[in-house]
């Protein structure tokens, strides 16, 4: 029992701390945003997000802010786990006043957070997960989520797909959430398309614990005309690399999602893949004046290139600039009804958030890849808006639940 | 036909850099009895700084002097971690050193992070080596011959030092018993630094001979841990062919699965592990642990005794304290203050399961995470009410408890603990994988209490009553007869049957109990934050409440409570900064290097002392 002596001794000081916290909060000072992310462990991706959104509250604040106050984010990690992240949620609301949450790119901690977004009635822009449920079938009144879906990408590709003549294709995803959905639209997809198209055989890897050889060895032995990649990171180097040297990608069309954004194009270096028709975003040729006013500005903010996560980082503080100066008030119900129908104009052109799901019409690039100066790129590529790969009103209306 | 030899020579070369990290792991727990979590993070360095010696070091003789540089860098480090680390801690209760690996791992990782950034690292391909050769028609890449080609010699070398050398002989009488290699003259504690140098020198050559079929990315550490505790314990604790052995089973085994049944990927070694450990108790090449070894390290276990007046009045206090939290005004608080509570009685299930009754279980998770689904799946296909879900976790936890204790009691020791592990992941895997019913990785949502709940505080009120009143009833069943007989099993089993108690039931309705009152937690948590995810289930959530339970003091009754708040809060406050977890693990080393009996324990040592010295 004497532990539960140093038990209180602890609760008693982090009490006294805490009271003392909240005592130092003031008014008329900038609108706070929580963003919640997985800085740590995925800090590849995390790190040129946060720079997006930097960027971008420098050149909203540099404006004179949003309803006459400074914008600002308390960013905190979530360390992957969704219960944890719903505790930050609970603190950013509570203790720092936030006006809302953004964040999270792993898919899990985006639901665990929209769930409490409906329950505890904040609002919540899920800026970078890509789980469709996200706004169909666990969608809610209080999450609005701003990247392209997995849907939208995967539909993007399966058009493409549907113009060659491959009959018989192989699949192969991570074995989770993300995996599945990715494989799951893209059969619908192109099976709409083209009815006579055949999936000859599904491999479903481990995420991050690829055997690449052997699944070299299984997409070979189904002989496909066509594979369809879902794999990312240092899976999909892998499996390049082995699917490459074991000759898997010699004469096959390949489509691969997410492979052609920087984050996991660049670090294939000489050995990315060539051919591949893929969704990314090819920074380094973009000359549209929007487009290339955001990559000269991070290109000078930073010393570094903008990824697709610095994109969508940039466009999450631009939505939510938008939303309060459209509320005119950080109140949670004024906010929430600004983001239903809310459009933005961004990088990529002007986006609206949807109201039958509150999913943002942002979209994708689509291209080929080939080598450039030793590295991998993008060619051949055309900006898809993302408003054409959603599925018709009548089946979203179907898809998400009436109203929670 | 060609096929099926080009899927076996895959197999076989995979198995090269299993082989090389699970041996390494394998030694140094057969000689040193610690369980290393952190010899993936030696692994992962073995793969950085290889990939670093690359970029200067040219050509083909360049790359293999990388891999061997790298393998006796990353060899010194773990020399270095052992003697700062580990050496002050061996004669602390057993396994208590994996909660300094522990702290290792997270110095390791923020460390690498510091030193190599965040991107992933494109392992450099052999120099002579890139391209395949046809065999029977079918491409085999020429690394991976090399690969297979080298293992053996590997292995033999290994078998060579172990078996024919002088160093050998001590090795292996250490691995049979330290006390008589001690009591014949050998300095045991430079024994000991040797082979902890060995191990981390071949989980970091593990790490650098895998460059060329990948590369270096800070989730190795843990991505690589559970699939070469499943290769040592497969092919037996402490046996190098054995080790061998299993990483060609798993190996090949996995190669096929993936060919014919890809959903295999995430169980297929979890189920090898536990067919292997049900009829094999002691692993392929393993021997039976030698009875006495285990369990009383150090002194002995004090006997337990009711709280004093002055105990009572402090609980007393916390519990008014904890009542009173609302009053404070700080929704925050009382989040926290639950989430504290919750983890709590998790962590003191396990350590009843732990402390009171030896049982070292790595699957602790299962039950908390169990009962959280039970709860959840009668909530989401049911429409169950909350009140009534909630009473239904704690039962399914338990029942999932009883079976899997009942499989497990077979076994004793570190196999015990393996096998509550693999039936732990067999689990985690089906909660995963069953979309349908489970939703998979997205979990399940809005599963929120009820209306009368629905506030924070009124959460909080229940949380105490029934968290703490979990923590009071397993006090009291310590301090019941079947408390004496639970600590009767541990402490002699055989004395234990000769007064006539049937151990092996004491022990199973011991583990039914921990996994209901873990069961109890899950329920707490499912409601306290409307969804639930498979990452409850994991074998991460189980060390969490391993870490805390020794960190407390396996060896007192408030260990575990005491752990969880202690860590729960230092986390809350560290979390907050850049980097945490080069902080939480200096911090958890510091605590383990000056507090060896855990911090109750050694409160209660340095309490004595001074009330000794005042006498």
């Amino acid at each position: 029992m004497k532990g539960l002596k140093q038990f209180v001794l602890a609760a008693v000081t982090t009490t006294a701390s805490m009271v003392g916290f909240v005592g130092s909060a003031n008014a008329a000072d900038p609108i706070l945003i929580g963003e919640i992310n997985h800085y740590k462990r995925m800090a590849a991706f995390a790190e040129p997000y946060k720079n997006g959104i930097e960027l971008g509250l420098e050149q909203i604040n540099a404006a004179g802010g949003v309803i006459g106050r400074p914008l600002e984010f308390i960013y905190r990690d979530d360390q992957g786990k969704p219960g944890e992240a719903i505790k930050i949620a609970e603190e950013l609301v509570s203790r720092e006043g936030v006006a809302m949450i953004t964040g999270t790119i792993l898919s899990n901690v985006g639901l665990a957070i929209s769930s409490f977004a409906a329950e505890k009635k904040v609002v919540y822009l899920a800026s970078e997960p890509l789980a469709d449920a996200l706004v169909w079938e666990a969608g809610n009144d209080y999450t609005f989520r701003l990247r392209t879906s997995t849907y939208m990408q995967a539909a993007m590709l399966a058009e493409e797909a549907a113009k060659t003549d491959a009959v018989t294709y192989a699949t192969i995803a991570p074995n989770y959430a993300y995996g599945k959905d990715a494989v799951a639209a893209f059969k619908k997809a192109l099976l709409a398309l083209r009815p006579d198209v055949e999936f000859v055989t599904e491999q479903w890897p481990a995420l991050f614990k690829i055997d690449a050889g052997a699944e070299a060895q299984a997409i070979e032995r189904a002989k496909p005309d066509a594979i369809y990649n879902v794999t990312f990171g240092g899976d999909l180097a892998k499996f390049v690399r082995e699917g490459t040297t074991r000759g898997l990608f010699d004469g096959r069309a390949v489509y691969g999602l997410l492979t052609g954004e920087p984050e996991y194009l660049e670090p294939l270096a000489d050995e990315a893949p060539e051919g591949w028709t893929v969704t990314g975003y090819p920074w380094y040729d973009l000359n549209d004046d929007a487009n290339k006013a955001f990559v000269d500005a991070y290109l000078a903010r930073y010393d570094t290139h903008p990824k697709i996560g610095s994109l969508v980082g940039f466009m999450t503080a631009q939505s939510i600039a938008a939303a309060l100066e459209k509320a005119g008030s950080t109140e949670t119900e004024a906010l929430r009804q600004a983001f239903v129908g809310l459009e933005v104009s961004t990088p990529v052109g002007d986006i609206v958030y949807r109201e039958q799901d509150h999913q943002s019409t942002m979209g994708a690039f689509v291209g080929t890849t080939a080598l450039r100066d030793g590295g991998g790129v993008m060619v051949d590529w055309t900006y898809k808006a993302g408003a054409d790969y959603l599925p018709s009103d009548e089946e979203v209306a179907r898809l998400r639940p009436v109203s929670k | 036909m060609g096929l099926f030899i080009a899927q076996l020579l895959t197999g076989l070369a995979n198995a090269a850099t299993l082989f090389l990290v699970a041996s390494g792991l394998s030694l140094i727990f057969g000689v040193t009895r610690i369980v290393n979590f952190a010899h993936g993070s030696f692994y992962m360095l073995g793969a950085f700084v290889g990939y670093s010696l690359m970029q200067v070091l040219p050509g083909a003789i360049g790359f293999w002097a990388s891999v061997l540089l790298a393998g006796i860098i990353v060899g010194i480090i773990g020399l270095i971690v052992e003697v700062l680390v580990l050496r002050p801690v061996y004669k602390a209760p057993e396994l208590f050193q994996l909660v300094a690996t522990f702290g290792v791992i997270l110095v390791i990782q923020d460390l690498a992070l510091l030193v190599w950034g965040a991107t992933d690292l494109l392992g450099p391909r052999a120099p002579g080596l890139k391209g395949v050769i046809r065999i029977m028609g079918e491409p085999v890449p020429k690394y991976d011959i090399a690969l297979i080609v080298l293992t053996p010699f590997v292995l033999f070398a290994l078998w060579y030092l172990i078996a024919r050398t002088r160093v050998g002989i001590l090795v292996r009488a250490a691995t049979q018993d330290r006390e008589m290699v001690a009591a014949l003259g050998v300095n045991q504690s430079w024994l000991f630094t040797g082979v902890f140098f060995l191990g981390a020198t071949l989980a970091g050559l593990g790490g650098a001979i895998q460059l060329p079929k990948g590369g270096a990315d800070l989730l190795m550490d843990f991505n690589i841990l559970a699939a070469i505790f499943v290769v040592v314990v497969i092919g037996g604790m402490g046996s190098l062919p054995g080790a061998y052995i299993a990483a060609v089973l798993i190996s090949v085994l996995n190669v096929f699965g993936v060919s014919y049944l890809p959903q295999s990927t995430l169980v297929l070694m979890f189920v090898v592990m536990a067919v292997v450990l049900i009829i094999r108790p002691y692993g392929l090449l393993g021997r039976e642990e030698v009875a006495g070894e285990h369990g009383q390290v150090g002194e002995p276990d004090r006997p337990i005794k009711p709280a004093g007046t002055v105990a009572r009045v402090l609980v007393a206090l916390l519990l008014l304290a904890l009542f009173a939290l609302p009053l404070a005004g700080s929704h925050y608080l009382v989040v926290l203050a639950t989430d504290i509570i919750i983890f709590c009685l998790f962590a003191a299930s396990l350590h009843f399961l732990l402390g009171l009754g030896g049982l070292v279980s790595f699957g602790h998770a299962a039950y908390f995470g169990g009962g959280a689904y039970v709860a959840a799946l009668f909530v989401t296909h049911a429409n169950t009410p909350m009140e009534l879900a909630f009473l239904l976790a704690p039962l399914g936890a338990g029942f999932a408890a009883l079976i899997i204790g009942w499989l497990c009691l077979r076994l004793t020791g570190v196999y015990f603990a393996m096998l509550t592990l693999a039936l732990a992941q067999l689990l985690w895997s089906l909660v995963f994988q069953w979309d349908e019913f489970t939703g998979g990785d997205d979990g399940l949502v809005n599963i929120w209490p009820s209306e009368w709940l629905s506030d924070a505080n009124t959460y909080l009120y229940l949380t105490i009553i029934v968290g703490v009143g979990g923590i009071i009833l397993l006090r009291h069943i310590a301090h019941s007869p079947f408390g004496y007989a639970l600590r009767a099993s541990r402490d002699s089993q055989r004395q234990a049957e000769a007064t006539g108690i049937d151990t092996k039931k004491i022990q199973l309705m011991a583990f039914t109990i921990a996994g209901v009152l873990a069961g109890v937690a899950g329920a707490l948590f499912v409601f306290s934050k409307g969804s639930i995810f498979p990452n409850e289930l994991e074998i991460a959530k189980s060390f969490d409440a391993l870490i805390v339970v020794f960190l407390g003091g396996v060896k007192t009754l408030s260990g575990g409570v005491v752990g969880a708040a202690s860590l729960e809060l230092t986390k809350d406050y560290l979390t907050r900064f850049e980097y945490w977890r080069l902080v939480l693990g200096l911090l958890i080393i510091a605590v383990v290097i000056l507090a060896p009996r855990g911090i109750v324990g050694s409160l209660r040592v340095l309490f004595e002392r001074v009330r000794g010295a005042s006498k």
